[in-house]
């Protein structure tokens, strides 16, 4: 493959580009889901190409092809080149991209239980075990599923970058649903979204999906009976481990994407309420508060070796002890910041260009446990479980619900609560944080389905996350 | 030949390993071939094949300048086969023979192993589809250039404002054949052209799409986006309440997703998930909905993913249900036909509408804005999430400019609220005040849109100021 990459680079800068890279990508996934004791879909996908970028001035271009030939390489490159050329028509400030050494290297995730190798019959009797159980515990829908995606990509830039990866990524998810007269509950394990790593097998079977199916069954009928979550103006929340990997992914990893700090996301995804003046005195969150982009983790969904620039995985602080430090950029944005690249280009597919994705963003455990947290509470609500999710195109204003809510009484745990939502702005709202789970809770969540980009892309994100509590939150919005 | 027209070209040598190496001629070729090839492996598989080909093309601008600008060549083959009614579906993006054996051995394979689908529908039989085309040569092939040109326009036309946005081109090529004797082509193209202008304390949006590229006019769109930045400048807080408000045309497309999605989906109802009952007036008097692809205004193909043709559905008339949309697989539970409405994802999500069509009302926008007592024009829905799908509470974030309104006057902007609000609700018999006459294309993907009015609406429930 690394012929084909350096005759696509080659043709590119015989085109004019002053700088080209081209990426072979080769990805097999499968999706299988269940719905109330039958599989009723299983796909799988082969994809296989070529994408080309390349500089012309200070200008763009991107081609991509879906077929692997000297042929075609060439011919992705010289048209890439005339993209950017185009490009060159609305053209903008000098762009010199961020220095970055030549890498050359090869790396893989560590896979204990190659997912190909796990029997259809095995993988598809899993979830339509599940879901009988969930049936059988009281869902009136009862829905499974696995994905996985097998991925080798080949990297050649005009610098001398020479990397090749193979990335397996697998994992589940199940849900409840009961069914009332007004309105719907749900239940899903591990999260809304499953559970997902760079990680074979072994990540679905430690899930434990039969051992969950009951209680989640069971508490999605029991919030059709259990009281609303009332509205309060200010209370203390306690939010789950899985809920705050939502809250950090949305209102922090989004926030700090540069590309849209710098308003190249302006008209879709949005912008940052982050100023870059401000990085490095502005306060984000409350002491208790230290973030980090690494994608270096082992097993976690954002875990890679290289970006699709070529720079090596490592981490890059975000927020210390409350202060925002550090954004997630490449090579490009970097050198527009006037800082050294992140790591943080992915693209989705050969066909789509790289840009600044989220690796596994999250917070750094902190010294409370969850039954701490709880016992410190006199007057509360616990949420857990994310359920819907919107913020405002600057990642300041957002609104969460969750599945499922308690009342936290006196320091114990109470009734359960259904539509348990929440509202806050976000320096705000990290800012009253002031207890946060310990390690023995810390766990790197993966978000298998974050959007960006026009044409969109899905990025694969992790998010190390553990429990924590929040002081005079909003809660209880109601339509 | 041209690089482009290579790239546009068929040319899959496909094999059936006994030696018969021919050339495709076109899509359906490749489709007929790939049957044929399952047919050899398993004489009694029902299958179904589709075929895809064309170029699309995105030219990104930001801050005034083109900042991403992408193109490729599109080739996917997508094969469905059952066998005694084990299903099982897989894709592949190229054309190679090799790539395409191995994709019939491995449908075929996988299906073997599945456990039998007690709801496999069977599959689609012979029938011929509209024959409608939205097409336009020109935007299949348009260069790198025109679309640079349109952007250009857009950014000067903001004079001076800073400006975001996109221009996009695709042109499709589908082909469909399945084993029961249905066989179908189509070709869509489609050009859109969205933006923003922005003030520093503002912004202001504008959209157009149409087959044809050449009807895409981008000063105007830079005009008007920067109309809307500079009169939301300086916008003050709004107390959250309930107002009334206009809505425009992209709010009411992002309403319709959920309606579809959750409400009229055929999946939705059979699990009991969704508030649509058949015969029911849900809505207004005043809303009319259809899905059409024989619409002139509309884009994409005449048939759905499972080769059923596509025709014009009134799903709503006059505020009263009057259908459901359905795959062959929600159709066959529900004991009625395909709608015609099945998607590449449709196993997990069910019916999917391509060609929402809105009946346009009587009065322009600015009409309905002068028939309002004390509301609010809204531009764009931002964000927007459900939190019950019976229901149909959604919350979500105004964009792009918010304005109050008293006595029929645009009075001053207001900044950007939440709500949280049901969209049944919302519509419900008595709340529309007034649809509106002209009409705007909301691209879905590159093949599908709706084709919506402004809304006038009674109360909508607004729970919060952005800014908290």
């Amino acid at each position: 493959m690394y012929d084909l990459v350096t005759a696509a680079v080659e043709a590119a800068l015989a085109a004019g580009a002053r700088y080209a890279d081209a990426r072979v990508m080769e990805t097999r996934s499968e999706w299988m889901t269940a719905r109330n004791g039958a599989v009723d879909s299983l796909e799988r996908r082969d994809r296989a190409g070529i994408g080309v970028r390349a500089l012309i001035g200070s200008s763009w271009g991107f081609f991509a092809i879906p077929e692997l030939s000297p042929a075609a390489a060439r011919r992705a490159g010289t048209r890439a080149a005339e993209v950017a050329r185009a490009s060159s028509l609305v053209s903008g400030p000098g762009l010199q991209l961020a220095a970055q050494p030549s890498a050359q290297g090869s790396w893989s995730s560590t896979c204990l239980e190659d997912p190909w190798s796990v029997p259809l019959a095995e993988r598809g009797g899993l979830l339509e075990g599940v879901t009988r159980t969930m049936l059988d515990h009281g869902a009136d829908l009862a829905e499974a599923s696995h994905r996985i995606w097998d991925t080798r990509k080949w990297l050649a830039t005009s610098e001398g970058h020479r990397v090749d990866q193979h990335i397996v990524e697998c994992g589940a998810a199940m849900n409840a649903t009961a069914v009332g007269e007004r309105e719907t509950q749900r239940r899903s394990y591990p999260g809304i979204r499953g559970q997902y790593g760079t990680r074979g097998w072994e990540l679905v079977r430690e899930l434990d999906l039969p051992g969950n199916a009951p209680r989640i069954a069971e508490e999605a009928r029991a919030l059709l009976s259990a009281p609303a979550c009332p509205a309060l103006e200010a209370t203390d929340l306690i939010l789950g481990s899985e809920q705050m990997a939502l809250q950090i992914h949305e209102s922090v990893g989004h926030a700090v994407e540069l590309d849209r700090i710098l308003g190249w996301e302006a008209a879709f995804a949005g912008t940052s309420w982050l100023d870059l003046r401000q990085m490095g005195s502005l306060r984000f969150g409350s002491d208790l508060m230290t973030i980090t982009a690494d994608a270096t983790l082992p097993g976690a969904l954002g875990s890679f070796g290289y970006d699709d620039e070529g720079t090596p995985a490592h981490p890059v602080d975000i927020v210390r002890n409350g202060t925002w430090v550090g954004v997630l950029s490449g090579r490009d944005s970097a050198a527009l910041a006037g800082i050294p690249s992140g790591g943080a280009v992915r693209a989705d597919g050969f066909d789509r260009i790289p840009m600044v994705r989220m690796t596994n963003v999250g917070l750094l455990p902190g010294p409370h446990s969850l039954e701490e947290m709880i016992a410190a509470t006199d007057d509360g609500v616990m949420m857990d479980t994310n359920r819907s999710w919107s913020i405002d195109d600057k990642r300041l204003n957002f609104q969460f619900g969750c599945e499922i809510g308690w009342e936290i009484r006196g320091g114990k745990r109470g009734r359960m609560l259904r539509n348990p939502t929440y509202t806050g702005i976000s320096p705000r709202f990290w800012g009253s944080m002031d207890m946060l789970g310990n390690r023995s809770e810390w766990t790197f969540w993966g978000t298998p389905n974050c959007g960006k980009g026009e044409p969109g892309q899905v990025g694969h994100t992790g998010h190390p996350a553990v429990p924590a509590r929040f002081r005079g939150v909003r809660v209880g919005v109601r339509g | 030949m041209t690089d482009v027209q290579r790239d546009l070209a068929i040319f899959a040598p496909v094999t059936d390993r006994s030696g018969a190496i021919r050339r495709a001629t076109d899509a359906l070729d490749i489709a007929d071939q790939v049957l044929h090839l399952v047919r050899a492996k398993a004489a009694d598989a029902e299958a179904e094949v589709t075929v895809r080909h064309g170029e699309e093309a995105l030219t990104r601008f930001a801050s005034g300048f083109i900042h991403q600008n992408g193109a490729e060549v599109t080739r996917r083959v997508l094969l469905r086969v059952a066998l005694d009614g084990r299903s099982a579906g897989s894709s592949m993006d190229g054309f190679d023979a090799e790539g395409l054996a191995r994709l019939v051995d491995d449908v075929l394979e996988v299906a073997r192993h599945r456990p039998e689908d007690p709801d496999w529908p069977g599959l689609a039989e012979a029938a011929p589809a509209a024959g409608v085309e939205h097409w336009d040569d020109a935007t299949a092939s348009a260069p790198p250039d025109e679309r640079a040109r349109r952007v250009r326009e857009f950014v000067d036309a903001a004079d001076g404002l800073e400006t975001a946005g996109s221009c996009l081109t695709a042109g499709t090529r589908v082909a469909f054949a399945n084993s029961a004797g249905q066989r179908l082509v189509g070709r869509t193209t489609v050009a859109g052209l969205s933006g923003v202008a922005r003030t520093a304390t503002s912004a202001g949006s504008s959209r157009d799409a149409s087959v044809r590229l050449e009807a895409l006019d981008g000063g105007a769109l830079g005009r008007r986006a920067a109309a809307k930045a500079r009169e939301s400048a300086d916008a003050t807080d709004l107390e959250p309440s309930r107002y009334e408000v206009v809505l425009e045309p992209q709010c009411v497309a992002n309403m319709l997703e959920f309606l579809f999605a959750h409400g009229f989906n055929g999946r939705a109802v059979e699990e009991g998930r969704s508030f649509v009952r058949l015969g029911e007036a849900h809505f207004d008097r005043a809303i009319t909905l259809l899905d059409d692809a024989t619409d002139t205004g509309q884009v994409g193909v005449a048939f759905d993913a499972e080769g059923t043709p596509k025709r014009r559905l009134e799903v709503v008339r006059a505020g009263v249900t009057s259908a459901i949309l359905h795959t062959r697989r929600t159709a066959r539970k529900a004991g009625t036909e395909s709608t015609g409405h099945a998607t590449e994802g449709s196993g997990q999500w069910g019916a999917v509408p391509s060609n929402v069509v809105v009946a346009a009302g009587d009065r322009p926008t600015s009409a309905l804005v002068a028939q309002m007592e004390r509301g609010l024009l809204v531009t764009d829905f931002w964000y927007t999430r459900i939190l019950d799908p019976r229901t149909q509470v959604v919350t979500g974030l105004t964009r792009n400019g918010v304005w109050l309104v008293e006595h029929g006057r645009v009075v001053r902007p207001v900044r950007n609220l939440r709500f949280t609000q049901s969209f049944v609700e919302a519509l419900a018999p008595g709340a529309v005040r007034g649809v509106g006459s002209e009409r705007t294309l909301i691209l879905d993907g590159l093949e599908a849109a709706s084709l919506v009015p402004a809304l006038h609406l009674a109360s909508w429930n607004f729970t919060g100021g952005a800014r908290g």
